[in-house]
């Protein structure tokens, strides 16, 4: 697979190592000459210099030919810029960008980024999942399903403690995969009854996410 | 109009100053408070809004989900294209405008829908147009191109009618 990567930081250093020791042919382009210097005495030939947001630059490290392209740079507009030129004149069918600002994770996708990475959000979630708050915690989102994979405590003063899964009346789109009880892993049923400190791991879709956290979570607690 | 601009820089200034001068309810952002020093002393105070304008809390402290028309004017064009891009989708801003140096980026966003503008471009045409039709820009034709030596001539011919003419406009107003 050719692949290639905008922005020669470290992100874009690792991934070009990695993805060579994968055997893919990899590029990947920088626009200070000081750090291709660099990047050159460490990864040879696979390093170009040039600023991955010129299409002339894109075209002369053959775009067109790619499957896939990267931009790993520290600025979510040149990533935006790289990615959609790849797409818009290149015609590149796959293209991945680094989100700094987790806001722009939607938009970015909206405008046609195929995957979006954001490390700032990925890093808040793991932070979020270390603090025992009753919040929902995304585990995990799975793009092209519309599913995400998030897991809420329940709180001791919570309207479902008591109560059985069926009688949450939980729409389709909140699928509870599994409860954690102290050290036992329970297998939800219908009859399953919740209680206080419950740890819920569920598949929702975003609408599911709402109902699930309504359900769950006290008044106080669900405004996160 | 309600208009948000991005970037006070002088273009970015210039237009501000312009449109508020015409009536038009203006907010400005940019990430540098000095930047502010370039619009005229007439732009009404508290219109400016101080941050990173590819960031939606600072466009909507600016009234972005109130305003009519966008203009990204900053001088990068990546960020000008984010910032144009987070009107037009996040905030279906009727009007946005956007500036891009780069011609090749600029014909691109454009067949995508992104209105845009290259001062590149037109700066180019500009320039083409003086060297090619000086003719136009001549006030009186006894000072050809014919005459070599006429040539130093001609800013001295244009002070005196601009002066003639800014001396006009300051008694009427």
């Amino acid at each position: 697979m050719y692949i290639l990567i905008g922005g020669g930081g470290q992100v874009g250093y690792y991934l070009t190592k990695g993805l060579l020791q994968q055997g893919h042919e990899v590029l990947l382009l920088e626009k200070e000459s000081r750090r291709v210097r660099q990047l050159t005495e460490e990864l040879g030939t696979a390093v170009a210099r040039g600023d991955a947001c010129e299409a002339r630059v894109l075209s002369d490290v053959g775009a067109e030919r790619a499957d896939l392209v990267v931009a790993v740079t520290g600025d979510d507009e040149d990533n935006l810029v790289i990615c959609q030129l790849a797409k818009a004149r290149f015609k590149v069918k796959r293209t991945i960008a680094r989100v700094n600002n987790p806001r722009n994770d939607e938009l970015f996708q909206k405008l046609g980024i195929d995957v979006t990475i954001s490390p700032t959000r990925t890093i808040l979630h793991q932070i979020e999942a270390e603090i025992p708050h009753h919040t929902l915690v995304p585990l995990l989102t799975l793009t092209k399903a519309g599913l995400g994979l998030v897991e809420v405590t329940v709180p001791p003063d919570s309207p479902a403690a008591g109560q059985t899964l069926q009688a949450l009346r939980l729409p389709r789109s909140a699928n509870i995969a599994l409860i954690v009880r102290g050290d036992e892993n329970i297998t939800p049923s219908g009859e399953t009854v919740i209680q206080g400190e419950d740890r819920i791991f569920a598949l929702v879709t975003q609408d599911g996410e709402e109902a699930l956290g309504n359900a769950i979570l006290t008044e106080e607690t669900a405004e996160v | 109009m309600k208009i948000v601009i991005l970037g006070c820089g002088r273009v970015g200034a210039a237009l501000a100053s312009m449109l508020s001068r015409e009536g038009h309810t203006l907010t400005i952002v940019d990430l540098n408070d000095e930047a502010f020093g370039r619009l005229s002393p007439t732009f009404p105070q508290g219109q400016t809004v101080l941050g990173d304008g590819t960031d939606e809390d600072v466009l909507r402290r600016a009234g972005i989900e109130q305003a009519d028309a966008f203009v990204a004017a900053t001088n990068g064009d990546n960020r000008n294209i984010l910032a144009a891009q987070i009107a037009r989708h996040t905030f279906r801003v009727p009007r946005v405008l956007c500036r891009i140096y780069d011609p090749i980026r600029q014909e691109t966003y454009n067949s995508m829908g992104l209105e845009s503008i290259s001062p590149t471009i037109i700066g180019a045409k500009l320039f083409r147009d003086a060297l090619l039709n000086p003719v136009v820009r001549t006030s009186s034709p006894a000072h050809s191109l014919a005459h070599g030596t006429s040539v130093p001539l001609l800013p001295m011919e244009r002070d005196q009618a601009g002066r003639n003419q800014a001396g006009g406009r300051a008694q009427r107003g």
